[in-house]
């Protein structure tokens, strides 16, 4: 049966060396904030790790025993019984560095200034979370993961787990995602930046000491991303053009249903997102082109990986499409790797890989069940 | 025995067989096709191969997953961009050349990406097909078991039909077995055979 993994709580890890970023840019001390489900077998060969993608967090399933309609983002994936089963693997689930969840990040105190970091705030790339993810690894004993997995930005962070340390994780679970941003891609992104860098309220990066926070850039960014993530399609569905109150007004008031829905999408997410967070976040994914050292070649990017991959996509996401898939695969042939693809047809865009989908769970399901084939729980 | 036990699958699909037999140990294969993976993993099995397999149903997908075998989602109508030139020792098409649209067009490409090709397929001029056309139907059998409504069969053919495209198409026949009922026919094989193995090359 299905069921949750129950109550969780989140832990801290205090990493009292240097981190070096990508950009040179240097932290002398972080803390990351994960969180655990199901128990790490006796030779250590059954733990997973789940990577967050734009707005995501450690919170990755089951509930807190004081807020129990918190649920993790992608519980319908995790949990005894279910695609990811806790019965049989240790799932980690981490807040990367930058993020606005606990871990070290722009809204974190600056030890040096005792001031926020704010903009001071190192830009983060998929490489760099990559590399403090291993950090946490260590202090989990955890050697090699059975598996790296996530969708969006998270896939992104799985894919790199193959390329910067091949030797530490045997399969890749790549969903929804890219080998690397397309120009639209990063235009929306930049759109969204621009919502928060020219909001009145953002102060350079350094909102904090002002005690105001840039809500209409961020509810605008997240606006704009949430139209992405959706189908023109679900969309047409979901909402259609129905009107709240059933008439024209003849105003600028909320009218139509997906306007009610978009404003309260944006409202909720900038009530508690911090905003450098956002930036840094559409940073690290406009950034993540593994194949740029390779002189674009994306086959030679991934000569040194090892593990096997499922890569999964989605008929009606535009945002990260099939075809962005599709190359990760190619590259993937052309190094002769173990990889399995699958193209999941949903209605539901690239927010898809978040929803409880019939076919889409199988599959996982039974890729899992054969990766948990390969070790004694 | 397990479902994918090889003596199991031979004797169940004596074409599997009759594959493996021209399959060194290790080579890489890829399978166009490849249904539930079962080729592949008796492959596996049998020869050691790396192999790979594009399939296109849903249910497929999960079967060759759970069979341990790489599989890509794909349509064999719509090209086979992501295969390098050369890149695989076999491609193989199992009991799929009848339901291939551009037939002309996939064999292009199988002789692109492998070093050699096998195909198998009905052979539509089996004497049991014939007798069914005679009496005024269209042949419903184990190798042919769809009724014409529901057939996924669009370019069903016999072996001189086959040999034919072969000759004016630049490819080479390295081998044939024809087989009824797992037994190997070897007279009047048109006639008598119900499913025929080719093992091809791109003509010099």
């Amino acid at each position: 049966m299905e069921s949750s993994v129950g109550a969780v709580s989140a832990q801290t890890a205090r990493f009292d060396t240097p981190f070096s970023f990508q950009s040179g840019a240097v932290l002398p001390r972080f803390d990351l904030v994960y969180e655990t489900y199901g128990t790490l077998n006796a030779d250590k060969s059954n733990a997973i790790l789940v990577c967050h993608a734009l707005s995501g967090h450690h919170h990755v399933a089951g509930y807190y025993a004081d807020d129990p309609k918190n649920i993790g983002w992608w519980d319908s994936m995790i949990g005894p019984g279910k695609p990811v089963d806790t019965d049989k693997f240790f799932v980690v689930g981490v807040n990367n560095l930058g993020g606005c969840h606990g871990s070290t990040g722009p809204s974190s105190i600056n030890p040096q200034t005792g001031k926020p970091y704010g903009a001071s705030f190192p830009v983060v790339t998929v490489e760099d979370w990559v590399g403090s993810q291993a950090r946490l690894a260590d202090r989990l004993d955890i050697k090699q993961f059975a598996a790296v997995m996530g969708g969006s930005l998270g896939g992104m962070q799985a894919l790199q787990w193959s390329l910067s340390y091949p030797e530490r994780v045997r399969h890749v679970l790549a969903i929804a995602c890219a080998p690397h941003l397309t120009a639209e891609n990063i235009a929306f992104n930049d759109v969204a930046r621009n919502a928060i860098l020219t909001d009145p309220d953002f102060h350079g990066g350094n909102f904090y000491e002002h005690n105001v926070v840039p809500k209409r850039g961020l509810r605008l960014a997240r606006m704009l991303g949430h139209i992405t993530y959706l189908s023109d399609n679900a969309m047409a569905d979901k909402f259609g053009r129905s009107l709240r109150s059933g008439k024209l007004g003849y105003n600028y008031d909320i009218e139509f249903e997906i306007e009610s829905y978009l404003r309260y999408q944006g409202d909720k997410f900038a009530a508690y997102f911090d905003a450098n967070t956002y930036l840094l976040m559409t940073k690290a994914l406009d950034y993540f082109d593994p194949a740029r050292a390779f002189d674009d070649n994306l086959d030679k990017a991934f000569a040194s990986a090892h593990a096997d991959f499922l890569v999964l996509s989605f008929t009606t996401d535009w945002r990260f499409s099939p075809e962005r898939s599709r190359a990760i695969v190619q590259a993937l042939l052309h190094n002769r790797l173990n990889v399995s693809y699958g193209e999941i047809t949903s209605t539901h865009g690239h927010d898809s890989f978040l929803m409880q989908h019939e076919h889409y769970h199988e599959v996982m399901r039974t890729y899992l069940e054969r990766i948990a084939g390969g070790f004694s729980a | 025995m397990s479902a994918h036990d090889p003596a199991e699958l031979a004797a169940a699909r004596p074409d599997f067989a009759a594959i493996a037999a021209w399959i060194p140990q290790g080579a890489s294969v890829l399978d166009l096709g490849c249904g539930d993976g079962s080729l592949l993993r008796y492959l596996k099995d049998t020869r050691k191969v790396r192999g790979y397999g594009v399939e296109i149903s849903d249910e497929n997908i999960v079967a060759c997953i759970q069979n341990g075998i790489n599989v890509i989602q794909g349509d064999l109508d719509s090209g086979l961009y992501g295969f390098e030139t050369g890149s695989f020792d076999f491609v193989i098409l199992s009991q799929t050349l009848q339901a291939i649209r551009h037939t002309e067009a996939l064999v292009k490409e199988i002789l692109r990406i492998g070093r050699e090709g096998i195909v198998s397929f009905p052979n539509f001029g089996y004497w049991k097909n014939r007798l069914n056309i005679l009496h005024g139907y269209m042949p419903v059998s184990e190798e042919l078991p769809y009724q014409w409504y529901d057939t996924p069969n669009v370019h069903l053919c016999t072996l001189y039909d086959f040999e034919k495209f072969c000759s004016s198409h630049r490819v080479h026949i390295l081998e044939r077995r024809v087989m009824t009922g797992g037994s190997e026919v070897s007279v009047l094989p048109n006639v008598l055979g119900s499913m025929a193995v080719y093992r091809f090359k791109r003509a010099a």
